[in-house]
Order: structure tokens, then C-alpha cells, then sequence
């Protein structure tokens, strides 16, 4: 077995440096690396580029780093939900770039798996194909798209074990995935750490390969942004 | 004519047996309450969760199980989790088989803007341009005019597209619309909409061949 665990997440965290482009999965406020970001925050890293679906809301999530304006630049789907990084965006302060939420997903993937990019029809036709090759295939139009170039992937799983097996939960299975080893340096967060052995190598999501570190989370908050629910009769 | 649920109601008519189905954000979610409960459909979430249920029950929710708006949501026997990159294969791969969403604008050549308004609102695509790239059956649900009264069944959008040449058909609550090579096609009235009510909210072209019935619903 070789060992992915470290013991907290100032460790996890090691290396981590100002104007770096880093992973960050989840979508809204679901499974989302809370430690790791909480750790970002505390770090004080300015300048980053954070490739995430999106940016949380403005008091949770990576809106804890646009509030303190560490975020150079987002690159995302979907931003809705957040008014400060909206102010940001239209006023200039920060860079984003929008693009597919598929796209988001395969070019992570891309990077995960060795492709150097991958074309989509997603985006043909619109201003998010601007300046890029397109091509056709089979009489329909694509765009090629590059596979992302991060330094830092930090993901969150439900339960992992030492050796940086993980399982994921629900939807907060997500971009977690894709983003394993799609950075130079996967961070897997874990509410359940357990030891090797443990897990039933049937049910791994993502196999240790493709994770550095793994730790244990602590403190999950588990925020839900939307609490919808129907009344018993 | 009709509000929000009765486009709803009228859309879920045509969700058919076996359908996988993705339902947008807004009026397309709906959808799912007025489905005849003996066909079996399954909805897709892009976040990864394919066989949604229902909301949950008060206490009953769970973070780590939303849909694509970020709502709480259950299962339904048979139902599964998966990543974003194998949700994007189910949608652009054609897995799926209908496709709701909302728009701002759509034109007569079947464009569709729904995602930004320059210098005002940005909200982002999240996954509506792999949805219209890709599906080969997409409806549209929307109000026909916006706040200002103005169409919003165009000759050319005037927003920045999701896609393009990629709605089929539109459901709003003046009418039924089918996005043909020659323009917009009148399919049917709301119930207490004339033809001319229509005309006078289209700006596009609008076709209109012999008597339009009105919509049942």
C-alpha cells in the first residue's frame, strides 16, 4: 500500500502558492472541499485561477475568496447564485470565463486522461466558440477545447481510504471525480478516513492512483442552498 | 391563457413512455408534476442523478442530494449517482431523449438565448449549451413576451445564443409553436387566446395554417 495520508490540512495544503490555477470541485454547495478552502482562505494565496463549476454564495464556498478578492480569475458554468461575484465580474475586478458545464467536465477529464484536448458541439455557433478551432464531422459542427493545466486539484469524497481510494455520496459525487488527478497535485478531503482494507474494492469511485494526499475533513457544514421539501399529508 | 403550470401541463403531454428526460430550471421543472403517472419516465439532473424523485419530506432532506437548481430532491427506486463528465456523455452522447428548458429569446430559425445579458446579468450557461448541442428533441417553455411586453419569438435573437437551429418546439402561454425552416408555426391557442393575440406577440414569422385549435389540457 502506498500511503496518501497526511495528517491535517496545513500539510495538505502544502506548496499551495500565490497566482496558481487550482481545481476545486463540487456543484453549488454540494460537495465542495470545505477544509480545503476554509485552509485557502486562512493561507491568504492571492491571485488564483480556480476552475469550479461555481463560486458558491457570497458567505460560503469559494465566495469566502472572492470576498477577500484572492481569486484572479474563475473559470466556471455557472455563477447565478452569488451577487458579489457577479459585482465583480461585471465591473471588472475579475476575470471569468464562462463555458459549458459538459465542457467544464470534459476538459478536466481530458487532463485526467491524457488528452491534450477533445472536441464538443457544445458552444458551436456562440460567442464561447470565438478564436477557437471548430471542425466538422460527419456534416455537424464542433469546438476543439483544451484540456485544463492546474497545479492543485482539491476534491471532496465521502469516504476514502489511506491508500487515496475514494467513494463518493449522492450528488456530491459531481466534478469530483474528473478533477482526480487531472492537477499536478490531487487533495482528496474524506469525511470517513478508514483504514486500507476497509473499503470493498467493488464500490471504489476513484482509485489512490490518481490521488496525492488524502486526509481527513473536519467540521462539515454541508450548507444546502435551495432546502425544498413537500409537506407530509 | 396560461400561467406557469398550465405551460407545465401542456409540455408534460408531450413526455411519452421510456422518455429520459432533463428538465431546466423554472417553468421546466414543473413538468414533472403533471407527467400521466402510467408511462414510465425517468429525469435526468445534470448534476448527476438520473430517476429523481419527488421533494423530500421536512427532515428528510439531504445536501449531499439536490438537482440541478440546487434544490433538495429524492430517488426514486431504480434511480443513479453519477460525475459530470458521465452526465455530459448521457446529454451530448443523445441518451437523452427530451429536452426542457426556459429561454429569453428564441427566433424563427430555432436560435436560443437564455444565458447572459450583456453588461446587465450574467448568469451563466451551466448546462444549456451541451443540452441544445446535442438533443435532438428540445422544447422550450417560456412566457411569449417579457416583462416590457415585448416577444420574445424573434426574427434574430439579440442576446448572446446558447445555440444554434436547435428548438423545435415552444410552449408559452399564448400557444404552441413549431419552429419550422420557413418560421415560426402556429400549432395551437391557449385556451381564451385568439390567433390575432398571437400575431401581435410574435415578431417572428409567424405561420398560420387554417383553423388553430385550441390546446386541451
Amino acid at each position: 500500500m502506498i500511503n496518501k495520508k497526511v495528517d491535517n490540512v496545513t500539510k495538505a495544503l502544502e506548496g499551495v502558492k500565490d497566482n496558481m490555477t487550482l481545481m476545486l470541485g463540487g456543484f453549488g454547495l454540494s460537495g465542495i472541499p470545505e477544509n480545503a478552502i476554509a485552509q485557502l482562505v486562512k493561507l491568504g494565496v492571492k491571485g488564483v485561477t480556480c476552475i469550479s463549476n461555481n463560486a458558491g454564495v457570497d458567505d460560503f464556498g469559494l465566495g469566502l475568496l472572492l470576498k477577500k478578492h484572492q481569486i484572479k480569475k474563475m473559470i466556471s458554468s455557472y455563477v447565478g447564485e452569488n451577487d458579489e461575484f457577479e459585482r465583480q465580474m461585471l465591473s471588472g475586478e475579475l476575470e471569468v470565463e464562462l463555458i459549458p458545464q459538459g465542457t467544464l467536465a470534459e476538459r478536466c477529464r481530458a487532463a485526467q486522461a491524457g488528452f491534450p484536448a477533445i472536441y464538443t458541439p457544445a458552444g458551436y455557433g456562440t460567442e464561447v466558440a470565438e478564436g477557437k478551432e471548430t471542425r466538422e464531422f460527419d456534416g455537424k459542427m464542433y469546438v476543439l477545447e483544451h484540456a485544463f493545466k492546474a497545479d492543485f486539484a482539491f476534491v471532496k469524497a465521502w469516504k476514502g481510504d489511506e491508500a487515496g481510494n475514494l467513494i463518493f455520496k449522492g450528488t456530491a459525487r459531481n466534478f469530483n471525480p474528473n478533477m482526480c488527478g487531472a492537477a499536478k497535485i490531487t487533495v482528496a478531503e474524506v469525511e470517513e478516513l478508514v483504514p486500507v482494507g476497509t473499503l470493498d474494492p467493488n464500490q471504489i469511485h476513484i482509485p489512490g492512483i490518481f490521488v496525492k494526499r488524502i486526509f481527513q475533513g473536519e467540521k462539515y457544514e454541508k450548507r444546502i442552498e435551495q432546502l425544498t421539501v413537500r409537506q407530509r399529508n | 391563457m396560461l400561467d406557469k403550470n398550465g405551460i407545465a401541463k401542456r409540455i408534460a403531454k408531450e413526455v411519452q413512455d421510456g422518455y429520459y428526460v432533463n428538465l431546466g430550471i423554472g417553468i421546466p421543472t414543473l413538468v414533472a408534476n403533471y407527467v400521466r403517472d402510467d408511462i414510465e419516465v425517468e429525469f435526468q439532473s445534470e448534476n448527476g442523478v438520473l430517476g429523481m424523485g419527488p421533494f423530500p419530506f421536512e427532515g428528510e432532506e439531504d445536501a449531499d442530494i439536490i438537482n440541478a437548481g440546487k434544490q433538495t430532491i429524492t430517488t426514486l427506486p431504480g434511480a443513479s449517482f453519477f460525475d459530470s463528465a458521465t452526465s455530459f456523455a448521457m446529454i451530448r452522447g443523445q441518451h437523452v431523449d427530451l429536452t426542457i428548458l426556459g429561454a429569453m429569446e428564441v427566433s424563427e430559425d430555432g436560435d436560443i438565448a437564455n444565458w447572459k445579458i450583456p453588461g446587465k446579468m450574467v448568469k451563466g450557461m451551466g448546462g444549456a449549451m451541451d443540452l441544445v448541442a446535442s438533443a435532438e428533441n428540445i422544447i422550450v417553455a417560456m412566457m411569449h413576451t417579457n416583462k416590457r411586453g415585448e416577444s420574445k419569438l424573434l426574427k434574430k435573437c439579440s442576446l448572446p445564443l446558447t445555440g444554434v437551429a436547435c428548438v423545435k418546439k415552444i410552449v408559452t402561454n399564448l400557444a404552441v409553436i413549431e419552429v419550422t425552416n420557413r418560421g415560426f408555426k402556429l400549432l395551437e391557442r391557449a385556451p381564451g387566446v385568439s390567433v390575432e393575440d398571437i400575431k401581435n406577440a410574435t415578431e417572428g414569422t409567424l405561420i398560420i395554417d387554417g383553423d388553430i385549435p385550441e390546446m386541451s389540457i
